[in-house]
């Protein structure tokens, strides 16, 4: 397609695109929200009410939202939720951030825990009066947290909700507060530009529509990348139709991560990953099972294998101290690898035991109830794992089932911190280089980001993130109204960025009658085969399933050079339809947020979190050497990362 | 367990312009085949990529024709089990029926107020922009009680 042909139209030029010569629709806002989840949800609320007070003093701000898909049901609460896992309550914040700290093996940023957990509460307290079910104490139904009512606790931290449609209405909360004219669902946002007179700030958006052959262009002077974590970057345990049963929600790409890191943000943690033991192939959540059924585990022989063997983790020459107190829940996995990789697997969950222990003390109406909440517990967040049991006729209070570590996944919210490198608060007593200026800003000026973003501060699930998305609304608005002047101006041209992201069609387009078989074509790739790609090149040399999470220098050697090459290919992707276009920025996105992942655990010469992935040739904790954060920043014109090491503070006692 | 359509019930959400599962699925696998050339079944809708579907029930839940069921992932599961759900404006009824033909139901609340009644800032105090520097959000006593002494250097 010519240069000249394309039609760049500026926004309200009503004019239909066709494939591979699509509109241009370019606008510019003060704040723009990339992401419809929890995060952005709770933005937009806060947001509202500062913008509406901005005014009052002149500040006419204009905020808009875009999500690649529809709002009531995006990102990863999508299904719904049983459990809120974070409200503090009756508990401190500090305690929070030892809880935090512990399950992260001793390395968080405390100033951002810290925070969440002082916010928190107030979004739980929003979501309850919006209209979401919360499980309360007898004697205590219908009254609200806010007055006392005492929640249904299945953990010091987790709360229990009947959370089907948890994010319809946060998400309907969020489409008010902000009004639905300045939402726009099902588009995707490839990449950020820098500024053209500022190289290390952020000036602007692109992506397209996955409905109508239009491609949007944002200019803005601060925005909010909460695009989640990253899925399927990883093979998968299930490679065939079950190929999208990923724990984490499949949408997910990882564009937070690479979107900011091709910005030129540093990130940090990386390295970091969530492996979470769950129900196998379903992947049901166990949370509920243990803290509230108190059902136990035992491994194929019928042992007990905690009891037995869980003392392998008070090893202090390989674990440091972290095995002695509380395990965090690598640990808890590694006692789990080890049975499995000695050949004692499968673990199983004693589920009859556990309900039968139970139902010792209840009415046979009672007993009902309670086997209606373990269903629940699926049907509001894993409904397959409902399929699962249906299919192979287990009932949970007759039959055992298995549980088994999943494949890695790559998020900041929830049991993990991989993310971005942010500004924290400055009131509870952080290093001066914790924070430049404004809340929950990244090291790109203009560049924000909360939730699965940010990094090295874990465990805020899904009311943490919502807190995190309101603190950094207020952090955008002030930017804002002290840039007031500032005219962003992007370093590519509308026409850059066009040919770029309509890159795979136009690869497409040109070459499809080349071969007879559209998939198979010397000149492309489609992008599902680079996908499996990425995935089996993670996971062997990048500590997958197959090699029992486990890697070393040599292997990450040539997952390096593999990685390169793919990224090489991802640019001859091919799209033909905008579907696939969909599916060709995803891997992309996929692509960065994996090297991420492989060069800082390439960087970190140690195993920090065992029963996560090994490093074989470092095979222990070293406090001594590595209790530091690992930050890096890349560099989107030579293709190269900088890693280095940044020290760990401890804030709370 | 990817969706599935069955051509019996959908009705292509009456040809609006946009469907209810295409609208909804948060991962763009829901299509219509509008004159039958992808599917030979001209205005039905139908999961365009299964291997890559969450099973969220987004899709499910909001079909104004029930016409969308789950099959099992193939690859994982036995044959012959369901998990169906209906869901209302205040409750979601899920029927579960397994291979060898039992059945359990179950029914759960979703929400205690009526589907777009939220006023978001309705009773709340308004936004002060000189306190925007402060740790509070908008709506002010919004902060956890904090025992500071718990912090090194607070
Ligand atoms: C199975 C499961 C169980 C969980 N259990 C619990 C629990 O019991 N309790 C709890 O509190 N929390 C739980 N969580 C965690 C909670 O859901 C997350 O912590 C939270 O949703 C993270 O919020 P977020 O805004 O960062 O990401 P998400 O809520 O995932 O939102 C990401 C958003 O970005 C959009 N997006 C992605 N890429 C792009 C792009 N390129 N362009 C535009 N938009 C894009 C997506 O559509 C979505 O709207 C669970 C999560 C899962 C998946
Ligand atoms: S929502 Fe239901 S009726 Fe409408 S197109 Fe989809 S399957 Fe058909
Ligand atoms: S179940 Fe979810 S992922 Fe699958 S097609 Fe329906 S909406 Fe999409």
């Amino acid at each position: 397609m010519p240069r000249h042909d394309r039609r760049i139209q500026k926004v309200n030029i009503m004019a239909e695109g066709t494939f591979g010569n699509p509109k241009v629709v370019e606008e510019e806002v003060d704040i723009l929200i990339i992401g419809g989840g929890m995060a952005a949800c709770g933005a937009a609320y806060e947001i509202g009410q500062w913008a509406e007070a901005a005014k009052a003093k002149g500040h006419n701000l204009k905020v808009k939202l875009v999500d690649k898909a529809a709002m009531d049901r995006s990102g990863a609460v999508a299904m719904g939720l049983s459990a809120i896992n974070t409200y503090c309550g009756e508990n401190d914040p500090a305690d929070y951030v030892r809880y935090v700290r512990n399950d992260l093996m001793g390395i968080t940023r405390e100033d951002l825990v810290y925070d969440v957990g002082r916010h928190v509460d107030d979004s739980v307290h929003h979501f309850e009066e919006w209209g979401l079910p919360v499980w309360k104490q007898p004697g205590d139904e219908g009254k609200p947290l806010t007055q006392g009512g005492k929640p249904v606790r299945s953990g010091k931290w987790q709360i229990m909700i009947n959370g089907e449609s948890y994010k319809w209405i946060v998400a309907e909360a969020a489409k008010k507060a902000l009004g639905m004219e300045n939402v726009q669902e099902r588009v995707f946002i490839v990449r950020l530009v820098t500024d053209k007179n500022d190289p290390n700030r952020v000036a602007g958006a692109a992506g397209f529509s996955v409905r109508d052959n239009t491609l949007y262009i944002y200019k803005f002077k601060a925005c909010l990348l909460v695009c989640g974590g990253a899925v399927n970057v990883f093979r998968p345990r299930s490679v065939g139709e079950g190929g999208g049963r990923a724990w984490y929600p499949v949408w997910n790409a990882g564009s937070t991560y690479a979107m900011a890191a091709e910005c030129g943000a540093e990130l940090t943690m990386m390295e970091n990953r969530f492996v979470p033991a769950r129900f196998k192939d379903g992947y049901g959540p166990v949370g509920a099972w243990f803290l509230l059924f108190k059902a136990k585990v035992a491994n194929g022989m019928g042992e007990d294998y905690n009891a037995l063997r869980g003392d392998i983790i008070k090893d202090e020459k390989r674990f440091g101290k972290y095995g002695q107190g509380v395990p965090g829940t690598c640990l808890r996995n590694h006692i789990m690898l080890e049975e499995m990789r000695s050949g004692r697997g499968p673990i199983i969950m004693d589920t009859p035991t556990a309900l039968a222990n139970l139902a010792k003390n209840m009415t046979p109406k009672e007993v009902q109830h309670l086997l209606a909440e373990a269903w629940e517990d699926f049907l509001d967040m894993t409904i397959s794992q409902c399929g699962i049991w249906a299919g192979e006729n287990i009932e949970p209070d007759k039959r055992p089932s298995e549980i088994m570590p999943t494949e890695p996944y790559l998020l900041g919210s929830h049991a993990g911190c991989a993310g971005i490198w942010v500004s924290g608060p400055t009131d509870v007593g952080a290093p001066k280089e914790w924070s430049w200026g404004y809340r929950s800003m990244t090291t790109v000026k203009g560049l924000f980001t909360a939730g699965d973003g940010v990094g090295a501060s874990g465990h805020k699930f899904s009311s943490g993130s919502h807190a995190e998305g309101r603190i950094a609304a207020k952090g955008m608005v002030k930017f804002v109204m002290d840039n007031k002047d500032h005219k962003p101006e992007m370093a590519r041209t509308t026409q850059e960025l066009v040919d770029e992201i309509y890159a795979p069609v136009k690869t497409f387009l040109e070459h499809k009658d080349y071969t007879t078989a559209i998939d198979i074509n010397p000149h492309y790739i489609t992008p599902k085969m680079l996908q499996f790609r990425l995935q089996k090149i993670m996971d062997e040399y990048c500590a997958g399933v197959s090699t029992y999470y486990q890697t070393n220098a040599k292997l990450l050697e040539i997952c390096e050079q593999k990685l390169e090459m793919l990224k090489e290919d991802s640019l001859k992707m091919r799209a033909k339809d905008l579907h696939e276009l969909l599916r060709a920025w995803e891997n992309y996105h996929r692509i960065l947020a994996a090297e991420a992942h492989m060069k800082h655990i390439q960087f970190r010469q140690e195993t920090r979190y065992p029963g996560y992935y090994y490093r074989a040739d470092y095979n222990f904790v070293d406090d001594q050497n590595w209790k530091v954060f690992v930050n890096s920043k890349y560099d989107r014109n030579t293709k190269k990362w900088d890693l280095k090491k940044v020290p760990y503070v401890q804030l709370v006692k | 367990m990817p969706t599935f359509v069955r051509t019996d019930k959908c009705d292509g959400c009456k040809g609006q312009d946009k469907t209810a599962c295409m609208y909804i699925c948060p991962h763009d696998l829901m299509k219509l085949d509008k004159d039958g050339s992808e599917t030979g079944h001209a205005m039905k809708a139908w999961n365009q990529e299964p291997e890559q579907c969450w099973e969220c029930y987004s899709c499910v839940k909001i079909c104004p024709q029930q016409a969308i069921e789950c099959r099992h992932y193939a690859d994982i599961v036995p044959l012959g089990g369901s998990v169906q759900p209906l869901r209302g404006t205040d409750s979601i009824m899920w029927t579960i029926k397994f291979r060898n033909g039992s059945i359990k139901r179950f029914k759960f609340p979703i929400r205690t107020t009526p589907e777009g009644s939220i006023k978001p800032y309705e009773g709340k105090p308004k936004a002060d922009v000189s306190k925007i520097d402060e740790i509070e959000f908008y709506s002010a006593n919004s902060i956890h009680k904090t025992d500071r002494s718990q912090l090194i250097s607070g």
